[in-house]
């Protein structure tokens, strides 16, 4: 016998253990999320993925999955909750899509577009956030990052270097490197790092493989973010 | 060690060996580098780093979460001026002016001579005798023109803190009305032997003693009674949120252990909700009421290890508070067999904040007990089954262990028999602003709003904000309200405003507050408080319009639903409820239009006008940018 909670009416089965975004994504079924990644112990930072549970906010990341629970996702009151979310992270940062290496690939822009978030909504805060270029193979660019950490538990969980970290609190939190100067260049990643890969958005980039993969043939131009499956987008090995 | 600052290398061997290079002190051992180094320098962090085997993107992640640590230079003497509304409407702004000017620096500045720096904090805790400052985490209260000036003259002349008149640090309590608490002359292990001679079958029995030794679940006897008591007593926390204490202590008891681990209590004493001071009361002259509910909660629950986490603003009561432990220790009733009894082991540690707010939250207190940075964890799982190091951890706030300590001496049917129904007991109230008497007062619980009003001295009173920002504001139509947990909850502070106040000006102050406390780990307080103070700011500039009414609403639903923690979750209070109550003090400032940007280029051209050192009618746009269109 298998457990089972409804999500938006369907029947979802879990086993022991499993949170409800995971379940869900087992199912096949979207919700959206940025923090989250299947390999990566859950953040629950972004709260992309706030679903209701019985009646009740919760993210979907970090919420055991239990039996007959009525779990709703795609409702228009949470996606309007979601597009603030989003309209958030685009003005906390500086985000110029049509300029930006990662635009097809990159989790926030095709979160937006799937959720029809068509303006920005808010001032933007254009704080200064400075690239790191220190690195001969690798570019931070700071403007774009979400604080999703991914890459920090990437480093430290799989690549054990702990080379990123959230520094600093509220709206001044932002990435840093390990390394006395603060620069890339400094520290001991490595290119296979697992942390280099898993960036949803494009602080991450590999220098020297710019648009390798035209604008319109990338993984989100050819699908709808809630079609593909939970990637990592590894732009130099895809377009090796 | 190090051989490139001498400094660093005279002054950390010794902090690290005192903490035994433990990465779980982090914070305290960061906290000790910058008190006796002014800064955390990079050669510091190096040191750091080798010792504790930590990372140093850790360290400099946890050095840059807390508001107390430098990590650039700040100066010899680095003043933070207390940035409390009550201190605002006494004059704290005024008189920080007075001393930047005096001493030639900018807010938030280091002098170019790298002597000092000035700049605000979130409110001290000494509301009731403020304006107030920190210089160097040492609190200087009841500042004046003469008392600013006096500081000024003695930075000036470089004398260093210990050699200030010790006047100035004089912190009063001002207890202006005592009840159980407050009247309490306990003496040290009243409580405990009080309760062991409640459970007459308790004694001295093995059974017992293995219960506080390994924690095990013992009968209705010995450490369950004590559980008892306190569920009769009706005990709900102190802290805000009302959770009933027994209830709490009854799953940190029942909670498995695994080898090696131990039950933890921890006193929440980060003591940060603007206008609240009763715990440095509490602290300051009944630490031995405190640290003995501590010590029952430990018997009731089977802890052998427990914490204060003391706010760092009361830094200066740190020494006499461990004089207190160290008298504890030497009269038998903390330690190791506590009262005589063998294997009734328990001791207190005392663990110092650094100015972060949201460590009022006990799972980021926790963390920060860690030697983390204090983000609010995920929960489940909660703190009593997996909390200080995974262990089952009591959290409770430093009056609720007050309480229990005369709930043990006293029982439970005692305590249930003060306060209300719902709302057993009394509570300390820090009441600070326009009123005669300011200070603690303790009062059954179920008072009124008009009661206490009274009580202080209070006149012409319009509005009062009950339990600090996150709490509620009430107005003269609801003086007939109560302090309970059904009616009008406080975690302790009782703000007053006369007539005379601005009360969009005190919503605003609040909403400043929050956005810098967020700890900025989720997205909708990180960005929603920035931007809500942004909205506060746009209508206190005069471009404020009816749309923001409806950009405010629903920021504060986005705040609610989505947020990670309290903190999110009451961000937006203080302005709903002054807009429900006070909306002529809004709607003085909006514009006559139904739209208004928040963008102004006149405004944005002050820097330019500063720059070129113009500010003649020329260097303004006079007419409005619609106007000069065709």
């Amino acid at each position: 016998m298998s457990a089972t909670f409804t999500l938006d009416g369907k029947e979802v089965p879990f086993r022991d253990g499993q949170t409800i975004i995971q379940a869900a994504q087992e199912q096949g079924a979207w919700i959206p999320h940025l923090c989250y990644h299947p390999e990566f112990k859950p953040h629950g930072s972004c709260k992309l993925c706030t679903v209701t549970v019985n009646g009740r906010h919760m993210a979907s990341c970090t919420t055991q999955a239990t039996a007959g629970q009525v779990v709703e996702s795609n409702t228009e009151a949470l996606n309007d909750e979601r597009r603030t979310l989003l309209q958030m992270l685009f003005v906390e940062g500086n985000h110029f899509c049509p300029s930006c290496e990662k635009s097809g690939n990159c989790k926030l822009q095709a979160t937006a577009y799937e959720l029809g978030m068509m303006t920005p909504h808010f001032d933007h805060f254009y704080p200064s956030r400075p690239v790191d270029a220190s690195h001969p193979e690798i570019l931070l660019d700071f403007n774009r990052c979400i604080l999703c950490s991914l890459c920090v538990r990437a480093s430290r969980d799989v690549d054990k270097k702990f080379v990123f970290a959230l520094s600093g609190r509220g709206i001044g939190t932002k990435l840093i490197v390990n390394a006395a100067s603060g620069r890339l260049a400094d520290t001991n990643v490595a290119m296979d790092d697992k942390a280099l890969e898993v960036c949803p958005v494009g602080v991450i980039l590999r220098k020297r493989h710019g648009f390798a993969v035209p604008i319109g043939e990338r993984t989100y131009d050819k699908a709808p973010i809630s079609e593909c499956p939970d990637y990592s987008p590894l732009p130099a090995k895809e377009e090796a | 060690m190090n051989d490139k600052d001498p400094a660093v290398a005279a002054v950390l061997p010794p902090i690290l060996a005192r903490w035994q290079d433990d990465p779980t002190a982090l914070v305290q051992i960061l906290r000790e580098v910058q008190e006796q180094l002014d800064w955390i320098s990079p050669e510091a962090i190096d040191v750091i780093e080798k010792a504790l085997k930590l990372p140093r993107s850790k360290i400099e992640g946890v050095a840059s979460f807390y508001s107390f640590f430098y990590t650039q230079p700040r100066g010899r003497y680095r003043v933070l001026f207390s940035d409390n509304i009550i201190e605002r409407m006494q004059g704290s702004v005024a008189l920080m002016e007075r001393m930047c000017k005096c001493l030639w620096v900018e807010k938030g500045k280091v002098s170019e001579d790298g002597l000092v720096s000035i700049d605000t904090t979130s409110c001290i805790g000494m509301g009731d005798q403020g304006p107030a400052l920190l210089v160097n985490n040492r609190v200087v209260p009841k500042l004046t023109e003469a008392r600013v000036d006096q500081l000024c003259e003695l930075i000036r002349s470089e004398v260093p803190l210990a050699d200030w008149p010790a006047e100035l640090f004089v912190v009063e309590d001002n207890i202006h009305r005592r009840d159980v608490l407050l009247d309490s002359d306990l003496a040290p292990g009243d409580a405990l032997r009080a309760a062991r001679e409640r459970a007459s079958h308790d004694g001295l029995d093995a059974a017992n003693t293995r219960s506080w030794r390994e924690g095990l679940p013992g009968g209705l006897i010995g450490p369950a009674s004590v559980i008892e008591e306190v569920r009769r007593a009706g005990l709900r926390g102190r802290g805000g949120a009302g959770f009933s204490t027994a209830l709490k202590w009854d799953a940190c008891r029942n909670a498995p252990v695994a080898d090696g681990k131990e039950r933890i209590v921890v006193c929440n004493a980060d003591e940060g909700e603007p206008g609240t001071f009763k715990d440095r009361v509490l602290l300051n002259s009944y630490a031995d009421l405190v640290f003995e509910g501590m010590t029952v909660a430990a018997y009731a629950v089977g802890a052998t290890r427990g914490f204060l986490y003391l706010r760092g603003e009361y830094r200066y009561l740190l020494d006499q508070l461990h004089a207190v432990l160290a008298r504890r220790r030497e009269a038998g009733v903390l330690g190791r067999n506590i009262l005589g009894i063998a294997g009734a082991d328990f001791d207190i540690e005392i663990h110092l904040g650094a100015g972060a707010y949201v460590c009022g939250e006990e799972s980021a207190l926790i963390e920060s007990l860690e030697g983390k940075r204090g983000t609010p964890r995920n929960r489940p799982p909660f703190p009593v089954t997996n909390g200080y190091l995974d262990q089952p951890t009591v959290v409770d706030n430093v009056e609720t262990f007050a309480c229990a300590a005369m709930i043990a001496l006293k029982g439970g049917a005692w305590f249930a028999g003060i306060g209300t129904e719902k709302s057993s007991g009394t509570k300390l109230l820090s009441i600070s602003g326009d009123v005669a008497k300011p200070g603690i007062y303790e009062f059954p619980l179920g008072i009124s709003v008009g009661q206490v009003l009274e009580a202080c001295g209070a006149s012409g009173t319009q509005a009062v904000q009950v339990g600090g920002p996150s709490g509620t504001c009430v107005n003269v139509a609801e003086f007939g309200r109560h302090i309970a947990f059904e009616d009008v909850p406080s975690a302790g502070a009782f703000m007053v405003f006369d007539s005379t106040r601005d009360m969009f000006e005190v919503a605003r102050n609040f909403v400043h507050f929050f956005a810098h406390e967020s700890c900025g780990f989720c997205t909708p307080c990180r960005v929603g408080t920035s931007l809500l103070k942004n909205l506060m700011d746009k209508l206190a500039n005069g471009h404020g319009s009816p749309y923001d009414f409806g950009e405010i609403e629903n920021m504060n639903h986005i705040l609610q639903q989505m947020s990670h923690c309290g903190l999110g979750h009451s961000a937006c209070n203080p302005v709903l409820d002054t807009i429900a109550r006070f909306r002529p003090a809004y709607e003085r400032r909006l514009s006559n239009v139904n739209y208004e940007p928040a963008f102004d280029l006149d405004r944005a051209l002050a820097p330019a006008r500063l720059m070129t050192g113009r500010d003649d009618e020329g260097a303004h746009l006079s007419v409005h940018f619609e106007e000069s269109q065709p």
